[in-house]
């Protein structure tokens, strides 16, 4: 099911709410494989800029365009909220939801269920109540759930605040084996060190406009903006 | 006192020996609140839920006019029902008025903005915390309907009880339409309206007994529901 060939292209996107604009214009071609990590401060468009993307928030002018038609895009991409919505289920039906979405064999199911349960540790939890799981738990349960239907594309808000060390190197695993099967991941993150972790390339939002962008080598060692690079030092940037 | 006194004794007396009119009374109470509450959750269910997810244009006005049709009088909905049904009614070549099936009736109204008034808070609720993953995982509309009900089963379940509560404990509305016949439309709550005035304590106590039996049940089952939903065990 994954698609390599699977890319999106930007072009002059606004997000208005309210009468004022949080995110754009945005002129931006997000290359085919890797993972992209989104940094920014708070409030600077990063979670707009991801739901646009996933096609889940109205933008009020430009377009979005994935190299496959909309519905099949949508089809194969997931996307795991900063807070993950855990079904008022058992983590086994938790799992196999996204599948009897589209009409999986009970066979199917259960196999992937049994084995992602295995991925995420979560193997001899299957009949415990999902919304009853510890942080890290529903964050790695989330995070299976996302990758149970093999998406061509990932996108992750802050998937790893709140986790403990742990939790997070767990989850960092899962993303580095999801990438390297083929899954493109797009991902924000407040923790500098995962983003050093696990970046390709690199998008910088500042005020709801793409201010930096680049090769994640080059961005941590090089910055070319000032305000790049006070961020990454751990400064306030306005 | 005394009168008080051998009407106990004699209720249960009727209780625990079957007796004939008392079972009887309670099996047709039972068939019409069931009947009842069955096509009115069959409505008010999928309203109150699709009332959640759904934004349209009239949405406040439908939800402000849900809750002034849950305070309607149920005397005044049996006068409306009665005047639809009768002879001279529109619908009164049906033949309806003073049968069970008019009560059914009567009672679909009382019940269901009921029923659809509690579904519709409880499905507000989930469809918040559903509403970013079911959009993101791209469900169709019946996928999220279907979603919603089978998880929020316990909030509808409350919601049912409820609205069966309020079926068979109700007087005004079936006593109208009903007409209260022997061996035809009699119910637990008319016949005790009946006893009493008849003044024959012995069958209105009885009666009363398994009213609140039920409704007891009823309401110790909505408790124990919302408990569970609370802890979260399912
Ligand atoms: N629905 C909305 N209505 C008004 N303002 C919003 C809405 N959603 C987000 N914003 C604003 O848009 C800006 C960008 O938000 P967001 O994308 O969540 O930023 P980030 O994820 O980088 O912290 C913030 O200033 C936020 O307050
Ligand atoms: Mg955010």
């Amino acid at each position: 099911m994954v698609n390599p060939t699977m890319s999106a292209n930007l072009s002059q996107v606004i997000v208005k709410r309210r009468g004022s604009v949080i995110l754009g214009p945005i002129e931006l071609t997000l290359a085919r494989q890797g993972i992209t990590i989104v940094l920014g401060p708070n409030g600077a468009g990063k979670t707009t800029l991801l739901k646009v993307l996933h096609g889940v928030e109205r933008i009020s002018s430009g377009s979005v365009d994935w190299s496959v038609p909309d519905e099949l895009a949508r089809q194969s991409q997931a996307f795991i909220f900063q807070k993950p919505t855990m079904l008022r289920r058992s983590v086994r039906e938790n799992l196999a939801y996204p599948l009897q979405l589209l009409d999986y064999k009970k066979a199917e199911i259960a196999e992937r269920v049994a084995l992602w349960a295995h991925r995420i540790d979560l193997g001899d939890m299957l009949d415990r109540s999902a919304p009853r799981l510890s942080g890290g738990e529903q964050q790695k349960l989330a995070l299976a759930r996302a990758l149970i239907r093999d998406p061509d594309v990932l996108f992750l808000d802050e998937p790893c605040a709140n986790l403990d060390a742990r939790s997070t190197r767990e989850i960092e695993k899962l993303l580095v084996d999801a990438q390297s099967s083929g899954t493109r991941i797009i991902m924000t993150t407040h923790n500098i060190g995962q983003a050093r972790r696990l970046a390709n390339d690199v998008l910088f939002l500042l005020n709801g406009k793409l201010h930096e962008q680049g090769a994640a080598m080059t961005f941590f060692k090089e910055p070319k903006t000032p305000e790049a690079k006070s961020f990454l030092e751990g400064d306030i940037v306005e | 006192m005394n009168e008080i006194w051998a009407g106990l004794q004699a209720a249960l007396f009727l209780v625990f020996t079957l007796d004939k009119d008392l079972v009887e009374i309670t099996l047709r109470s039972l068939q019409v609140s069931l009947s009842a509450l069955v096509i009115a959750s069959a409505i008010a269910l999928p309203f109150g839920t699709w009332l959640a997810i759904r934004r349209f244009r009239y949405r406040r006005a439908t939800i402000a006019a849900l809750n002034a049709l849950m305070g309607l009088p149920p005397v005044v909905v049996g006068l409306i029902v009665y005047l639809l049904l009768s002879r001279s009614g529109p619908f009164g070549v049906l033949g309806l008025l003073f049968s069970p099936t008019a009560m059914i009736i009567a009672q679909v109204i009382i019940i269901a903005p009921l029923i659809a008034s509690i579904t519709h808070q409880a499905m507000r609720e989930l469809w918040a915390e559903y509403h970013d993953l079911l959009i993101s995982l791209n469900t169709t509309k019946r996928q999220r309907i279907f979603t919603l009900i089978r998880d929020g089963k316990r909030a509808l379940l409350t919601a049912a009880l409820a609205g069966f509560g309020r079926a068979i404990g109700e007087v005004g509305a079936i006593m109208i339409v009903g007409g209260n016949i022997d061996h035809a439309t009699r119910v637990l709550t008319t016949a005790i309206a009946l006893e009493t005035g008849k003044g024959d304590f012995a069958l209105a106590l009885g009666l009363g007994f398994v009213l609140i039996a039920l409704a007891m049940l009823v309401n110790f089952a909505i408790h124990a529901l919302s408990r569970t939903e609370r802890e979260g065990t399912w």
